[in-house]
């Protein structure tokens, strides 16, 4: 199914119409374009709803009343006490959608893109698919996350293109914002607490609250699926509670059918770019404040070059629920009550999740700049700060992956007109916070040194250079998902010098396993996922295909060695935490003490050389691993409690470091599959 | 799906008693809906016409019909796909015969058939694809013979004689099914005898200090009804089916009537039943009207639809003719608010037999302000002494309006009853343009009603679509049935087949689909029509592996040689 709509997807791009939706801005008023006559054609002409008799609907709901009525037994409190304490919830929780704002946050936004960006691109095939759907059923608009510009982009263009303006689960932070939440709030979004834990009416408000939204279906509703924006702008591992609930009326019978729009937000400059990879460092990310935000104005100042809005390819929850999911299982329990999920219920959710990232992925656009990272991070970080790389080198290679990156199906967002040459410059120049170019080679740009006494020690020294190099990380990560499953292959090669094809099929399996929390997988593909590699590879020249046997292609070195290398950071990262693992001294330690630990084990090695990448310093990979070894079994939770501890198998560790060093062969390590609600 | 107004004071139109055996295949028609002479018919003038003199629409011009006939299908006058004329006997497969079973019938002095036309008018019911074929001229296996018996003990040697010889029976009502039930199995090579009850037809007596009457099981619901009234009494069992389907076919089928809110479904009407199996006959041996002795052996009769025996004698409940009968009709806004207000009405008052229906533009176009595209209608029937009748209606009309319905009229309310029974002839005028249809109900909780509604409607339309179909379909529904925890559901669906090359096969996949749809809703397979061939592959998903289990050993005790080889429902 999965590869139906990769080809499909593939097919509708030969004749794609990206439309610059900034260049009329540019032309006309900008009162006139937020004053426009806005009147889209809602589904089934539901009528609209307003934010009040949403909350007395989701209020006066059977699910809501058996929620209430259990609480209250449990509890001791009474039914109206709990009652109110919904009132309260939903009161923080409600969106309060009015065209006015939308015509208010219209006209700021225009002035605030056409400053920051030189074009937003947005595809209009996309488009008149969901002005289409919108009409038919309910509409779930399901963007990648990567910048706050995201939050309100896509409200922005449905409202210039007369689409129904969704409301949009947003976090709870963003509420707390003086005025901002406020004006959020009014544009559509509705408010999600981060950790609502094991609190039952919080769930059932909010699951009800989504329920009606799609149920009565007068907006479309938006959520990322990934949960969060991504520090690391790579994918994240879909979140699976809020899918349930936008998909449960659809189980349930109470819509014929959902349709997801995955939507891919790509940007040449992400705003936040400097706050990434400090946020990653530890240093904490400032708490979402409106000074935080004023402050952020210099923002303001730079370009950020262009932005891609991809709407992608409806999809209906019926169609890809046949043969997953057997309705009759809600026939014998009444709708309303609280129910969970089903094994059935929770794998086919899961799927679609993580479906819905791979659509992503695919709709998304890659950037010159991001293939360029790509290479940087294959040098030593010394030889980017002190030698720098030779410009004319750079540009030869930065061609020869964009031809590969296309061969894999990328979309490249590269100026078909400019000499490429100009293209590589104007992209250098965009990224001047990053890298700058002297005397014929480019070099890494390091932070200035704020104002300090004391020289700067060698641990500060290795902190700044990670800065820099997470950042360029976070870059190279936007193509990752165009070479992972070859690069995976290819390790798989290199590693285990094994040229039988039920062999390497193993190991990819395993490194897909242990890497699932790095790169997103649809659970239970594998094989196709083996497939795609073998064929991609094949086709590039990579290796050889045979029908029990795949070796390396003689033309094939500098392929397999260019996908070897992007990975190798996260072999050695995973490597580094392994052997802190082992090497720890107590067989327990707190989750509180892991990342400071391993980072200080990490810089000693990067100081004493030997560890080359500096991303094993980045908070994200090293929750990545804790979750993969756990995952595998080789480490254990023993307390859920503030102080979360750990208990390690250090065999297991070592086996599993073995096994990914090639040492031994891996057994087909069969993991539950993730699916958590 | 038939008629209902035959309660009509007046009597517009008469059931002849039937003497002789096959002057019931003279006033009907061979290859549709009732009688010969009644049927819709667009005239010279190209309006729509009712003939015969046998209902209340007989003779009537209805202009409106046209219209919303060709604007509903895009049908047109133009395009006719007329029935081939008469029933072409040599298309018929000669009979397989037992001569040995044949003697010995013989001997007996049952009257026989073994002529094509008999045969062919017994060997189906009223499934699309059965009456489509019928109109082509084409036919499958047919029964062998037929046979009359004409009363119990007829039956009785009958099955046993058929039995001896190997010999597959299948009982024969009224010939209404629409559950292919009366399909002969194409695999069967045993001579097919179709058993006749249609002269089994007598009431045998009336208990009036119980309030029982003993009926032959052949009986018709119109006829039983007629001579039951002639004494002042009635049963109230009313299916849209009851001019042509038989106590029986009722009882064989678990069938139920319009005004099942006041006098109860077939199960609930019936207090004794007497079968010939192949084992003997089965029947209890008083007539309690309740018993705690294991499970009711009438369950196993009820729904058995003839694969265990037939059916010869019911002893049913009969109540004295109401004294006061007043139809009425509500329109409300729109389906959902007719629906929660027939829901109301059912926790309230159990005085009422009523339903709510999206009207079609040729009966109520315009009222009061309401949106002719969401306005619903539902029609009511009030029986009892007058003075509660009318209190009642008080009461039910109170609690309408709070869902924003509006009283209107007795008449629509009649109106109404009789698009019951004329939507059965409607089919026929619609094959004779290129339109096919057919209604398909369920059951469903109250808390499913709309949702299934909107989702099976919605299904068929998509599956239309996909299966090429050029014309946008027909497809609606109504609430014809109340109970305390849910309601019945019927769903009508007719299309446009211009262009299509084989539209039977294209119905029977959008029907499949729809039914695919309502199970996965929270519907059942059937509310009353129930499984015959047509269902049957939902069935263990509907009664459970062991539920199955429970059927066939039953059947397998009962009928060990399959001599009631109709191999319906398992």
């Amino acid at each position: 199914m999965t590869n139906t709509y990769r080809e499909s997807d593939r097919l509708c791009l030969e004749n794609e119409e990206f439309v610059d939706i900034l260049e009329e801005r540019r032309h006309s008023s900008d009162l006139g374009h937020a004053f426009r006559t806005f009147s889209p054609h809602p589904y089934k002409g539901a009528p609209p709803c307003s934010a009040g008799e949403l909350s007395k609907t989701v209020l006066d709901s059977q699910h809501l009343r058996y929620v209430t009525k259990e609480i209250a037994t449990e509890t001791g409190a009474s039914v109206d006490e709990v009652k109110d304490d919904a009132r309260v919830i939903l009161e923080e929780m409600s969106q309060n959608l009015q065209l006015g704002f939308i015509r208010l946050m219209g006209y700021t936004l225009t002035k605030v893109f056409k400053r920051l960006f030189t074009s937003i691109y947005v595809n209009m095939e996309g488009l008149s698919m969901l002005q289409q759907a919108v009409q038919d059923s309910p509409v779930i608009l399901m963007p990648n996350h990567r910048s706050y510009v995201d939050f309100l982009i896509i409200s922005y263009v449905l409202f210039t293109y007369d689409i129904p303006i969704p409301v949009i689960a947003a976090g709870i932070p963003l509420a707390g914002m003086k005025i901002v939440g406020e004006i959020l709030r009014r544009s559509g979004a509705f408010f999600i607490r981060r950790a609502i834990g094991s609190d039952k009416l919080y769930w059932a408000v909010l699951s009800e609250y989504v329920r009606t939204i799609v149920r009565m279906g007068f907006a479309p509703l938006e959520f990322y699926v990934e949960g969060l924006r991504s520090r690391t702008l790579k994918s994240l591992t879909p979140k699976l509670g809020m899918m349930h609930m936008v998909l449960e009326p659809y189980f349930k019978g109470e819509v014929y059918d959902i349709t997801l729009v995955p939507i891919s937000i790509s940007y040449d400059r992400v705003l936040e770019e400097s706050l990434l990879a400090h946020e990653l460092l530890g240093v904490p990310k400032p708490k979402e404040s409106t000074t935080g935000l004023l402050k952020a104005s210099r923002v303001l100042q730079e370009n950020y070059g262009s932005m891609h809005v991809n709407f992608g390819r409806p999809v209906s929850v019926r169609q890809l629920c046949q043969g997953k999911i057997n309705r009759c299982q809600y026939n014998l329990i009444p709708r309303d009550l609280p129910q969970g999920p089903s094994a059935e219920v929770q794998a086919c959710v899961s799927w679609i999740a993580h479906l819905v990232v791979r659509l992503q992925e695919q709709g998304s656009f890659i950037s010159p700049w991001s293939l360029m990272a790509c290479l940087f991070l294959q040098a030593p970080a010394s030889a980017l700060t002190e030698q720098g790389l030779p410009w004319q080198q750079l540009t030869e290679k930065t061609l020869w992956l964009k031809k590969l990156a296309l061969s894999f199906g990328a979309r490249l967002h590269w100026p078909g007109q400019t000499p490429d040459a100009d293209v590589l410059s104007s992209t250098i120049a965009l990224h001047r916070s990053v890298i700058y170019r002297k005397s014929g080679r480019v070099f890494l740009l390091l932070e200035d040194e704020p104002a300090r006494k004391r020289p700067i020690s060698a641990v500060d020294g290795v902190n700044r250079t990670a800065a820099a190099v997470l950042m360029l990380a976070s870059y190279r990560n936007q193509s990752l998902h165009v070479f992972i499953r070859p690069a995976l292959l290819a390790t798989a090669v290199r590693i285990t010098k094994s040229t039988r094809r039920d062999e390497l099929f193993v190991f990819f399996c395993f490194l897909q396993d242990i890497f699932s929390n790095e790169f997103i997988f649809i659970p239970g593909k594998s094989s196709q996922d083996f497939e795609e590699a073998c064929f991609l590879l094949k086709e590039c020249g990579g290796i050889c295909v045979g029908q029990e046997e795949v070796t390396e292609a003689e033309a094939g070195l500098e392929v397999l060695s260019f996908l070897c290398a992007l990975l190798q950071p996260f072999i050695d990262s995973y490597q580094v935490i392994f052997s802190f693992l082992y090497e720890l001294e107590a067989h327990v330690f707190s989750e509180k003490e892991f990342v400071p630990a391993v980072r200080s084990f990490a810089t000693k090695l990067i100081l004493s050389g030997d560890l080359h990448t500096y991303e094993a310093l980045s908070s994200d990979t090293q929750k990545n691993i804790l979750s993969a070894v756990r995952r595998l079994g080789a480490v254990t939770k023993l307390r859920v409690s503030e102080q979360n501890e750990y208990k390690v198998n250090k065999g297991a560790v070592r086996q599993i470091e073995n096994i990914l060093s090639g040492k031994i062969p891996p057994q087909m390590l069969q993991t539950a599959p993730d699916a958590r609600l | 799906c038939g008629s209902t107004s035959n309660t009509d004071a007046g009597g517009l139109f008469m059931w002849m008693s039937l003497i002789g055996h096959s002057l019931r295949q003279e006033i009907m028609k061979w290859n549709g809906w009732g009688y010969v002479d009644s049927k819709f018919q667009f005239n010279k003038k190209g309006q729509a016409e009712f003939t015969g003199k046998r209902y209340r629409l007989s003779g009537m011009v209805m202009p409106a019909l046209k219209e919303w006939f060709e604007s509903t299908f895009g049908a047109s006058l133009q395009h006719k796909t007329p029935a081939s004329a008469i029933p072409n006997s040599s298309a018929v497969q000669p009979p397989i015969l037992n001569e040995a079973f044949v003697e010995d019938l013989k001997s007996t002095g049952i009257p026989f058939s073994q002529d094509a036309e008999d045969r062919v008018f017994r060997a189906h019911g009223h499934c699309l694809h059965e009456i489509f074929a019928l109109r082509e001229g084409k036919v499958g296996r047919v029964p062998d013979m037929v046979v009359w018996p004409s009363n119990h003990n007829d039956v009785v040697k009958i099955v046993e004689l058929a039995c001896k010889h190997n010999v597959c029976l299948i009982p024969y009502g009224g010939g209404t099914s629409v559950s292919s039930a009366l399909e002969c199995p194409p695999e069967e090579t045993r001579t097919i005898v179709s058993v006749d009850t249609s002269q089994m037809n007598r009431i045998l007596w009336i208990d009036e200090k119980n309030l029982t009457a003993h009926v032959e099981a052949g009986i018709v619901g119109q006829e039983l009804e007629r001579l039951l009234n002639e004494s002042g009494y009635c049963t109230g069992h009313e299916p849209d089916s009851m001019e042509f389907s038989s106590l029986g076919g009722w009882v064989a089928t678990r069938a139920s009537g319009m005004k099942k809110n006041i006098y109860g479904n077939i199960e609930d009407l019936v207090v004794h039943i007497r079968m010939v199996t192949p084992q003997g006959v089965i029947e209890k041996s008083c007539q309690g009207p309740r018993m705690s002795t294991g499970p009711d052996i009438h369950h196993f009769i009820l729904g058995s639809e003839g694969t265990l025996g037939v059916v010869t004698e019911v002893t049913m409940k009969i109540r004295p003719m109401p004294e006061y009968q007043k139809y009425g009709s509500v329109v409300f806004p729109n389906f959902e608010q007719g629906v929660a207000c027939l829901r109301e009405l059912t926790l309230i008052t159990n005085v009422f037999a009523g339903h709510a229906l999206k009207p079609q533009k040729f009966y109520i176009t315009k009222f009061k302000g309401f949106d002719p595209n969401r306005l619903c209608v539902a029609t009511l029937l009030f029986e009892g002494d007058r003075e509660r009748v009318l209190q009642h209606e008080k009461q039910v009309y109170d609690i309408a309006a709070k869902f924003g319905g509006l009283a209107a009229g007795e008449d629509n309310g009649q109106r109404g009853y009789m698009l019951t029974f004329v939507i059965a002839y409607l089919r026929d005028l619609g094959m004779d343009y290129y339109v096919i249809g057919e209604s398909f109900e369920t059951s469903v909780p109250w808390d499913r009603v709309l949702d299934i509604c909107r989702n099976v409607k919605e299904r068929i339309i998509r599956e239309c679509k996909e299966r090429g179909v050029q014309f946008p379909p027909l497809s609606t529904c109504r609430v014809t049935q109340t109970y305390d925890a849910g309601a019945c559901v019927y769903f009508y669906f007719a299309f446009n087949y211009r262009g299509l090359s084989d539209p039977v096969h294209v119905y029977e996949q959008v029907e499949h689909a729809a039914r695919d749809e309502i199970l996965a809703n929270g519907g059942s397979l059937s509310h009353h029509h129930g499984v015959g061939k047509l269902r049957k592959e939902w069935m263990r998903e509907t009664v459970s592996r062991v539920g199955m289990g429970m059927l066939k050993s039953v059947k397998d005790y009962v009928d060990p040689g399959n001599i009631f080889g109709n191999r319906n429902l398992l």
